[in-house]
């Protein structure tokens, strides 16, 4: 990823940092310019909303062939979340035997490395989830 | 003379160990000869996507959520390391914007060996005294590094604690803090150098005893207390050993060490290591305690702080950084240089 869309998404990346419809309540995350059921009744009305990083676990996989960036840190667990305020995210889950994990797990977030730009470029950090403490 | 204290803290030490008899084993040493003399039975070790900026904002967050302190409110972060992730770039910005203290706040990466995390707490104390802040972040953080097969090797591990420092809300007061400082190269790493180099059997005596006891013995007589005046005493943690004989040389119990000496079962978090042994002191410390600490930094130098728990303690949700060690996975020396980097 580039270091201009990562500066960009750091709100996002740290804190999970979605927005919340004023009309129908609804939380998005990524965060969205317009809500996708209000449509034009949501206009202007889209606020930040910081997600507390509390969900529960849908499904989830184990990578043994990941993607070239993630060489070397196979194997991981790769889980879609669904959040308290009800939107879902995909994340890692560290901290966690696989045999431990299953879907209804509660999870919570925390901050780790997700990638750096080999030894000279810039690290990146974000969003992990580990079981709930 | 308005009072200073902590306000909220946290602390954070990641999940997998290894036994120093692991280490041993494959350098063909004695594992439970070893173990025995330095005091060290087994360390953390940080997992891949684990550094101390990570470490940092665990710890942060941490006493952040405990102390309900708004985090738009702190108006200083100090990250303390000798293992920051960049060489240039302030692991204190990325902890301000992970928990929400910045833009309105001062930030900066402090470095003196083991004990920047307590110079951090030093200067969050004067920037609050004068009002220029109303609460300042201290952070002390490390993942030590040791080359393989070094003696370093058996305590060098990973961990971190952060402090809120203010006037409201006091939990724990730092009725004072003295600090004594020499020019002692007992323990070095030279810019892009990957490990550390040290002088051996010199780093004891003229190094972390000379500092230690100076600071500590300078802050008792200034507040005229002796040892059985205080509850606790918490001294900077290289092995097991060191800790004890500071305080049985200056006329400490065992008894008053125990509770902050983790050493023996993380090994030594180097920024973290007092101020983590500190963090199990205040998880267990009743209102009214007192509390001795002294840190150490090698090149060298120590600060020590007298602390008086307040009421305030009892509200306060013990964040138990011994449940959280107790929660570990074991790994092999192979796993270990895996996370560690090391194959690269
Ligand atoms: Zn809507």
């Amino acid at each position: 990823m580039g270091i201009a869309r990562y500066w960009r998404e750091i709100p996002q990346r740290y804190n999970l940092i979605g927005t919340k419809c004023g009309s129908c309540g609804r939380v998005y995350f990524p965060p969205k310019a317009i809500c996708p059921v209000c449509r034009r009744k949501s206009i202007g009305k889209m606020e930040e909303y910081k997600l507390k990083g509390t969900g529960t676990v849908e499904t989830y996989t184990i990578i043994y062939t990941p993607p070239p960036h993630f060489e070397g840190e196979e194997p991981y667990a790769i889980a879609l979340i669904k959040m308290d305020e009800g939107c879902y995210l995909m994340g890692e889950i560290v901290d966690c035997d696989f045999e431990d994990i299953h879907i209804g797990m509660k999870v919570e977030a925390c901050f780790r490395r997700i990638e750096e730009d080999g030894t000279r470029g810039a690290i990146q950090y974000g969003y992990k989830f580990k079981k709930a403490e | 003379m308005e009072k200073v204290g902590i306000v909220g803290y946290g602390a954070y030490v990641p999940r997998y160990r290894i036994k120093a008899e692991e280490i041993a084993r494959v350098w063909g040493k004695n594992g439970k000869s070893i173990s025995a003399g330095l005091g060290v039975y087994e360390k953390s070790v940080p997992s891949m996507d684990e550094d101390t900026a990570t470490i940092s904002v665990e710890a942060a967050r941490r006493a952040i959520k405990f102390s309900g302190v708004d985090p738009t409110e702190i108006g200083a972060v100090y990250v303390g390391s000798e293992s920051h992730p960049y060489a240039v770039k302030p692991t204190a910005t990325i902890v301000g914007e992970a928990i929400g203290a910045t833009p309105d706040m001062t930030a900066a990466d402090y470095e003196f060996a083991c004990k920047a995390g307590t110079a951090a707490i030093q200067t969050c104390m004067g920037l609050v005294k004068s009002d220029m802040i109303k609460y300042g972040m201290a952070i002390g953080a490390d993942v030590s590094q040791a080359a393989p097969g070094d003696a370093l090797e058996y305590a060098a591990s990973a961990g971190g604690a952060a402090y809120i420092i203010g006037k409201d809300n006091i939990i724990a007061e730092i009725n004072e803090t003295v600090s004594y400082t020499t020019d002692t190269p007992d323990f070095w790493r030279r810019e892009g150098e990957p490990y550390p180099g040290h002088g051996e059997r010199f780093t004891g005596e003229p190094a972390y005893f000379k500092q230690v006891l100076s600071a500590t013995k300078k802050l008792m007589d200034k507040m005229g207390t002796k040892p059985s005046d205080y509850d606790y005493v918490v001294f900077h943690q290289p092995n097991g050993k060191f800790p004890m004989r500071a305080a049985k040389r200056l006329g400490f119990s065992k008894e008053q060490v125990e509770e902050g000496l983790l050493c023996p079962i993380i090994g030594n978090t180097y920024s973290g290591s007092t101020m983590i042994g500190l963090s199990a002191v205040l998880d267990v410390a009743k209102p009214g305690d007192r509390i001795l600490a002294t840190s150490y930094g090698s090149g060298a130098g120590s600060d020590s702080f007298d602390i008086t728990v307040t009421d305030k303690i009892e509200g306060y949700p013990r964040n138990n950084i011994r449940k959280m060690i107790e929660n570990k996975v074991y790994v092999d020396y192979a796993l270990y240089m895996k996370y560690r980097g090391e194959f690269k």
